[in-house]
């Protein structure tokens, strides 16, 4: 049976929406079980086997709690600040390779990414930033001076750590030369990891991925010791639900972007060598195949770590005070950040890009393989 | 003034690089919470798992029978005398003819309750008592209830049962090893 193109993109672009939901939903239990284990505990453990169905109980819960309105709220903003703040972080895992191409005995390559934009990079970017919107509404709904103090933290801070991390994100442009996180994805595949490249980069960009996703030490828009419950103290039920489970979906897309453009997304090491030898064994097709498929599992253990990573700081810091936390992005990471940017453009001056240099790589690219499968 | 010479003099030097880098104290931190990730965890899984009991432990009370299945207790009053807590009260009875299977001595108790708020098992009503009735358990404690009139315990909830071996289901029972291990260690003690 013909199975048009589109149809299996619908069905990748279902599979993504579903993933990310679900390890959404994981996280929390993961965030409880890291959290219980990093100081001595063990963690729910009591719905299910190893606490497993206790995302399914924390929903119930959340479901069955009473719908608040606070006197004075406008109604309308209050119920489109979660909303808001859901679906931002549900859009941005939209553009991420999660692994190269699944080819078909007909020549059909699937994509395993729910849409390829060649700005793919500065759609996320773009897309993060709006989430803030989320938590400014909310909090300016809400009619609750916390609430908008909150709301002014998260805004003025989203503002400050965008700008250190677009630097850090430029520095890395001028690496690979595109902004499409497939074709980066695809040049880690055939080159080395832009860690390798970009370290000073990465650590900024991973601060600042921690600033905008709202986590310890940065978590000062919700800071509980502070404003009782930040952009989040008039919320209940399942928006409050929302508002906390896109913090997990931000951090979800964080991790993959992280993964993704600096730690070589789907490749691993090894990959040319088992492609070759599964290739004189079993064939042209077969090989592409399993190399894609262990390259998604690979990618998934490289976005889990990220996710472990999110937690254990979480767990190991205590929140930056706020003229810290300013005097960290202004005077510090953005100034660094330039500095990155200096020293990468005498770098390629040096010794040329990455898109120079791979002309030379023996390799065959992805893109010639999928020709040649083609024929 | 100083009151000790334990006072440490902190000098307030501002941060040099390194420590504003904030990096090195990070990873130093993440070091050791995830030496803990690996280490033992301190929980007691707490129905499945109990705390092991000393065997010292005071816990819920009981009236003892003799060795024909006859209440020990006469309602002499003196573990309720020696109750600092007052958590002892009882009414006295005259033991009836043909009653002399149930009651070891002429008088007993017609009504014993101790009022587990109260009490502070601390085990004075033990020492106190000449007949050898009332004793502390160190293999069970009074467990939580709803109500507070629950935990006034009365005679039926204190007196052993005849069988020796039928104990009472109430309270927090050890498990086969905990017991076993309870039992090993007394006559250690003993020894």
């Amino acid at each position: 049976m013909e199975i048009p193109a589109l149809a299996w993109q619908g069905l990748v672009i279902l599979a993504v929406f579903g993933i990310t939901l679900l390890i959404a939903t994981y996280s929390t239990y993961a965030e409880r079980v890291v959290a219980a284990f990093l100081q001595d505990r063990v963690g729910p453990d009591r719905a299910g086997p190893y606490g497993l169905l206790q995302p399914l109980a924390d929903a119930v819960k959340l479901f069955t709690k009473e719908e608040f309105f606070p006197a004075g709220s406008s109604r309308g903003l209050f119920i489109f600040g979660p909303c808001l703040a859901m679906t931002t972080a549900l859009m941005a895992s939209a553009v991420i390779p999660f692994g190269n191409t699944i080819l078909l005995g007909d020549g059909t390559a699937i994509r395993l990414q729910a849409i390829e934009v060649n700005i793919g990079m500065l759609y996320v970017f773009g897309v993060v930033s709006l989430g803030v919107y989320g938590l400014m509404i909310g909090g300016w709904a809400s009619n609750n001076k916390f609430s908008l103090l909150g709301a002014v933290r998260a805004a003025a801070q989203a503002v400050s750590y965008e700008l250190a991390m677009g630097m850090a994100l430029i520095a890395l442009l001028m690496v690979t030369g595109t902004l499409s996180l497939r074709e980066i994805a695809l040049q880690q595949y055939n080159g080395l990891w832009n860690i390798v490249y970009q370290p000073l980069g990465f650590i900024i960009f991973i601060v600042c991925a921690f600033a905008e996703t709202n986590r310890t030490p940065f978590d000062l828009p919700e800071c509980e010791t502070e404003l009782v419950g930040g952009y989040h103290t008039e919320y209940s039920s399942m928006k409050m639900g929302l508002y906390l489970f896109a913090e997990y979906i931000n951090v979800f897309v964080a991790s993959a972007v992280m993964s993704t453009l600096y730690f070589g997304g789907f490749s691993f090491p090894g990959e040319h060598l088992l492609y070759n030898t599964l290739t004189s064994s079993q064939g042209e097709l077969f090989a592409h195949n399993a190399v894609t498929i262990l390259g998604t599992v690979v990618l998934f253990a490289k976005i889990f770590f990220f996710i472990f990573f999110f937690m254990w700081v979480r767990w190991t810091l205590p929140r930056f005070r706020y003229d810290q936390l300013m005097r960290l992005g202004w005077t510090m990471l953005f100034p660094i950040a330039i500095l990155n940017i200096l020293l990468t453009g005498a770098f390629i001056l040096l010794f040329g890009n990455k898109e120079a240099k791979l002309d030379t790589t023996k390799q065959p690219a992805p893109t010639e393989i999928r020709a040649v499968a083609r024929k | 003034m100083k009151l000790t010479n334990r006072s440490k003099h902190l000098e307030k030097k501002p941060m040099t690089l390194l420590e504003r880098a904030y990096l090195p104290a990070v990873l130093t931190g993440m070091g050791i919470t995830l030496k803990h990730f690996f280490s033992k965890k301190a929980t007691i899984r707490y129905p499945e798992e109990l705390r092991p009991i000393a065997p010292t432990f005071r816990g819920l009370h009981v009236l003892k029978r003799d060795e024909a299945g006859r209440e020990r207790c006469t309602a002499c009053g003196l573990c309720a005398v020696a109750c600092p807590a007052e958590a002892i009260t009882m009414v006295a009875g005259e033991r009836k003819k043909g009653e002399e299977g149930l009651y070891r001595e002429e008088k007993y108790a017609v009504s014993y309750e101790v009022n587990m708020l109260r009490c502070i098992f601390c085990g004075l009503c033990e020492e106190a008592c000449p007949k050898a009735a009332v004793y502390l358990q160190a293999d069970k404690m009074a467990p939580p209830r709803f109500e507070r009139d629950e935990f006034i315990y009365g005679k039926d909830r204190l007196v052993e049962p005849v069988d020796p071996n039928a104990r009472s289901k109430r309270g927090i029972q050890l498990t086969a090893e905990q017991a076993e291990a309870l039992a090993r260690r007394m006559a250690g003690m003993d020894a």
